[in-house]
C-alpha cells in the first residue's frame, strides 16, 4: 500500500520543482532548461527506435531537421502559424521517415547504422544546397513568428520553459502508456528475437516501421519548438555529430528507459554549462566519462526495469559476477541442470 | 477422406546445391498427434520452417485448413493458427515469462497507438484479457509461480515448457513442436507426454519432430519418416517400426545409439 503513495509523493515533488524552477532560476538557467527539455523530447523520440526496437539509427538529426525546416519554410513563406506547424512538422517528418525507411527497414545492426548516417548527410547537404531557394543554403532561415496559443504567446525564456516542459510531460505520459501496451511489447519482442516474434504473429516490418515513423514524428515536432526558440535555423544544427549526441543520450541513459533518457539528456545538456570554464577539456572529460560508463555500467545511468530484473535474476541464485552481459541462454541452462 | 488440417504437396526446398526437402507429400489429420522423424540432417526442421513461413518453398505447396499458405510471411501463418516452438530455444530472454507468453496474444488483439496512449476502456479490457490468457497458459504448463522471472533465469526444461506455453497462447489450431524433449530428464519427458495429450484433448492438433523414440512411439497417432529430404515411410507407430526401409535407413545405421540416448 505504501509504494503507490510514495510514488505519488515523488511525482508531486517533481511537479512542484518543474513548476517552480523558472521562478527561482535566472533567465540563463531557464534557457538551459528549455534546451534540456527539447533534448529530452529528441532523446525519447530516438529511444523509441533505438531503445525499444533496437534499430541502430545514427541519423536521427535528419528528422529533427525536417521538422525544423518545415516549420521555418511554412512560417516565413506562407505565414502558417507555429501552433499549426507543431503537429504538421511532426507529420511531415513522420511521413518522410516512413518513406525513406521502407527500403532499409529490414537491415540489421551495423548496416542500418551506416545507411542512417548517409541519410543524415544527404538531408544536411540538401539543406546546404538550397533547393528551389527554399532553405536559405548555409545561412539558413530566420523564423520571425511567435508561438501563440489562444492569444498567449511565448516570448520570455519562462514562456518557452512552460511550453517545452508541458510538452515533455505529455510525451512522457504517452510513451509510458505505449511501453505498457501491446505495441510497446511488440517492439521489445522484435528487439529480443525477430524470428521468434514473427513466429508468434508479430509483423516485424510493421513494428519497426511504426517505431521509426512515431520517433521521427516526435523529433519533427521538437523541431518546431527548437525553431520557435532559437529563431535561426541552419544546417549546422543538424550535423552527424548531433545524431551522435542523441545516440549517446539513449545509450548512456539506458536503452528503453524513459527516466534514463531524461537523466542522460540532463547530463549532456546541463553539465557542459556548469563546466563552461573548462571549455577546452569538456569534450575530453565527456569522452572519458562515456568510456568509463560503458565499461562499468553498460546498462546505462538509469536502466529500464528489464535490466533491473536482469540484475536481480543474475545475483539471485549464484554469486553475482560483475556487470551483466548479453549472455546466451545455454550458459544459464547448464547452471540450471546441475 | 479424412479431415486434413495440414498437407504438403510436392514440397521441395533447396539451399544452393543441397536438396533439403524433395517432393514431400505428407499430411496431418485434424485432432491427431503426428510426428516427423528421421536421422539428423533428414530435413525435418526445414519442413517445419517452410510450413511456418520462415522459408519459402522452391516447389510445391503447403495447405493449412483448406488454404494455400505457401510463401506466406511467418506472422501471417501464426495468425492463421500455427503455433510453434524452436529446436534451439528462442525465448525473449530479458523479458518475464508472462511477457513472453503475452507475445502470442498480439495477433489476437487490436488496440492501436492512439487507443494505447489514451488508455480507452476497450484497450484496458483487451490488456486484461491478454494477461489473463497468458497466465492461464503458464498455469497449464506449470510455470505460474515463475511468471515474473526472466525467461533466461529458468532451467532448461522450464524454458522448453515456456516455449510451449507461448505457442499455446496463440490459440493455435496446429501446435508444431521441434524436439520438445531434447535435454529433458525422464521425469520431465513423462510430464511432457501428459501435456501433449492434454493439448490434443483440448482440440489442438499436434505435429512434432522428436529424437526420443520412446516418446514418439508412445504419443503419436501417425508417423512420417524422412531421410535425405525424402519420405521413406509413414503410418502408425507399429507400421513404421516394421517398415524395412525405415529400419534400414534409420535404425540400422550408426544413428542407432544416438536415437536411444537422445
Amino acid at each position: 500500500m505504501n509504494r503507490p503513495l510514495a510514488r505519488w509523493i515523488v511525482y508531486a515533488l517533481l511537479a512542484a520543482v518543474l513548476i517552480a524552477f523558472p521562478h527561482i532560476a535566472s533567465r540563463y538557467w531557464t534557457d538551459v532548461a528549455v534546451f534540456f527539455g527539447i533534448y529530452v523530447i529528441l532523446g525519447l523520440s530516438l529511444n523509441l527506435i533505438l531503445g525499444e526496437v533496437g534499430l541502430f539509427n545514427m541519423g536521427h538529426a535528419a528528422f529533427f531537421a525536417i521538422g525544423a525546416y518545415t516549420t521555418a519554410i511554412l512560417s516565413t513563406q506562407y505565414g502558417v502559424p507555429l501552433v499549426w506547424l507543431f503537429p504538421l512538422s511532426g507529420i511531415v517528418a513522420a511521413l518522410f521517415a516512413y518513406l525513406v525507411t521502407r527500403p532499409i527497414i529490414h537491415l540489421r545492426g551495423d548496416y542500418l547504422l551506416i545507411v542512417t548516417i548517409g541519410l543524415n548527410e544527404i538531408v544536411r547537404i540538401a539543406l546546404v544546397n538550397n533547393p528551389w531557394g527554399l532553405t536559405g543554403g548555409p545561412n539558413g532561415l530566420l523564423v520571425l513568428d511567435r508561438f501563440t496559443v489562444f492569444g498567449w504567446s511565448a516570448r520570455t525564456p519562462q514562456d518557452f520553459y512552460y511550453l517545452v516542459w508541458g510538452f515533455v510531460v505529455l510525451v512522457v505520459i504517452a510513451l509510458v502508456r505505449l511501453q505498457n501496451s501491446r505495441i510497446g511489447r511488440a517492439w521489445n519482442y522484435v528487439r529480443e528475437d525477430e524470428i521468434a516474434a514473427s513466429a508468434m504473429g508479430i509483423d516485424v516490418r510493421w513494428a519497426k516501421s511504426l517505431a521509426f515513423t512515431l520517433g521521427a514524428g516526435l523529433a519533427g515536432a521538437a523541431g518546431t519548438l527548437y525553431a520557435a526558440k532559437i529563431r535561426i535555423i541552419s544546417p549546422d544544427s543538424f550535423t552527424f555529430s548531433e545524431s551522435v549526441t542523441l545516440f549517446s543520450i539513449v545509450v548512456l541513459g539506458g536503452l528503453g528507459s524513459i527516466p534514463g533518457v531524461i537523466v542522460a539528456a540532463g547530463a549532456l545538456m546541463v553539465l557542459p554549462e556548469i563546466f563552461r570554464d573548462f571549455l577546452e577539456y569538456r569534450m575530453l572529460v565527456f569522452g572519458a566519462a562515456m568510456i568509463v560508463m560503458m565499461i562499468f555500467r553498460p546498462q546505462g545511468l538509469w536502466p529500464s526495469r528489464r535490466w533491473v530484473r536482469e540484475l536481480e535474476a543474475e545475483t539471485g541464485p549464484g554469486p553475482g559476477d560483475g556487470p551483466p552481459r548479453p549472455a546466451s541462454s545455454p550458459a544459464k541452462a547448464a547452471g540450471g541442470d546441475a | 477422406m479424412a479431415d486434413l488440417l495440414l498437407e504438403t504437396r510436392n514440397l521441395t526446398k533447396r539451399f544452393g546445391g543441397l536438396l533439403a526437402v524433395s517432393n514431400l507429400d505428407f499430411h496431418v489429420e485434424r485432432g491427431s498427434i503426428a510426428s516427423l522423424i528421421g536421422p539428423n540432417g533428414a530435413g525435418k526442421t526445414t519442413v517445419f520452417n517452410v510450413i511456418t513461413g520462415i522459408y519459402r518453398p522452391d516447389e510445391g505447396s503447403v495447405w493449412f485448413d483448406g488454404r494455400d499458405i505457401s510463401g506466406m510471411k511467418p506472422h501471417a501463418v501464426a495468425a492463421l493458427g500455427i503455433g510453434r516452438t524452436f529446436q534451439t530455444l528462442r525465448l525473449f530472454g530479458t523479458l518475464s515469462c508472462l511477457e513472453n507468453v503475452m507475445a502470442s496474444r498480439h495477433s489476437r488483439s487490436r488496440a492501436g497507438v492512439i487507443a494505447s496512449i489514451l488508455g480507452t476502456p476497450g484497450q484496458r479490457r483487451e490488456e486484461r484479457d491478454i494477461q489473463a490468457e497468458a497466465e492461464r497458459r503458464l498455469r497449464q504448463v506449470g510455470l505460474w509461480e515463475q511468471r515474473h522471472a526472466t525467461a533466461r533465469s529458468l532451467s532448461y526444461g522450464e524454458q522448453r515448457l515456456l516455449e510451449i506455453a507461448r505457442a499455446l497462447a496463440l490459440d493455435p489450431k496446429l501446435l508444431v513442436l521441434d524436439e520438445p524433449a531434447a535435454g529433458l530428464n525422464p521425469q520431465e519427458t513423462e510430464e511432457l507426454v501428459g501435456l501433449i495429450r492434454s493439448v490434443r484433448d483440448e482440440g489442438i492438433t499436434v505435429l512434432l519432430i522428436e529424437h526420443d523414440m520412446d516418446l514418439v512411439m508412445e504419443v503419436s497417432d501417425r508417423i512420417t519418416v524422412l531421410d535425405n529430404g525424402r519420405k521413406i515411410g509413414e503410418g502408425t507407430p507399429e507400421e513404421v517400426q516394421n517398415n524395412p526401409r525405415v529400419i534400414e535407413a534409420y535404425l540400422g545405421r550408426d544413428e542407432d545409439d544416438d536415437d536411444g540416448a537422445a
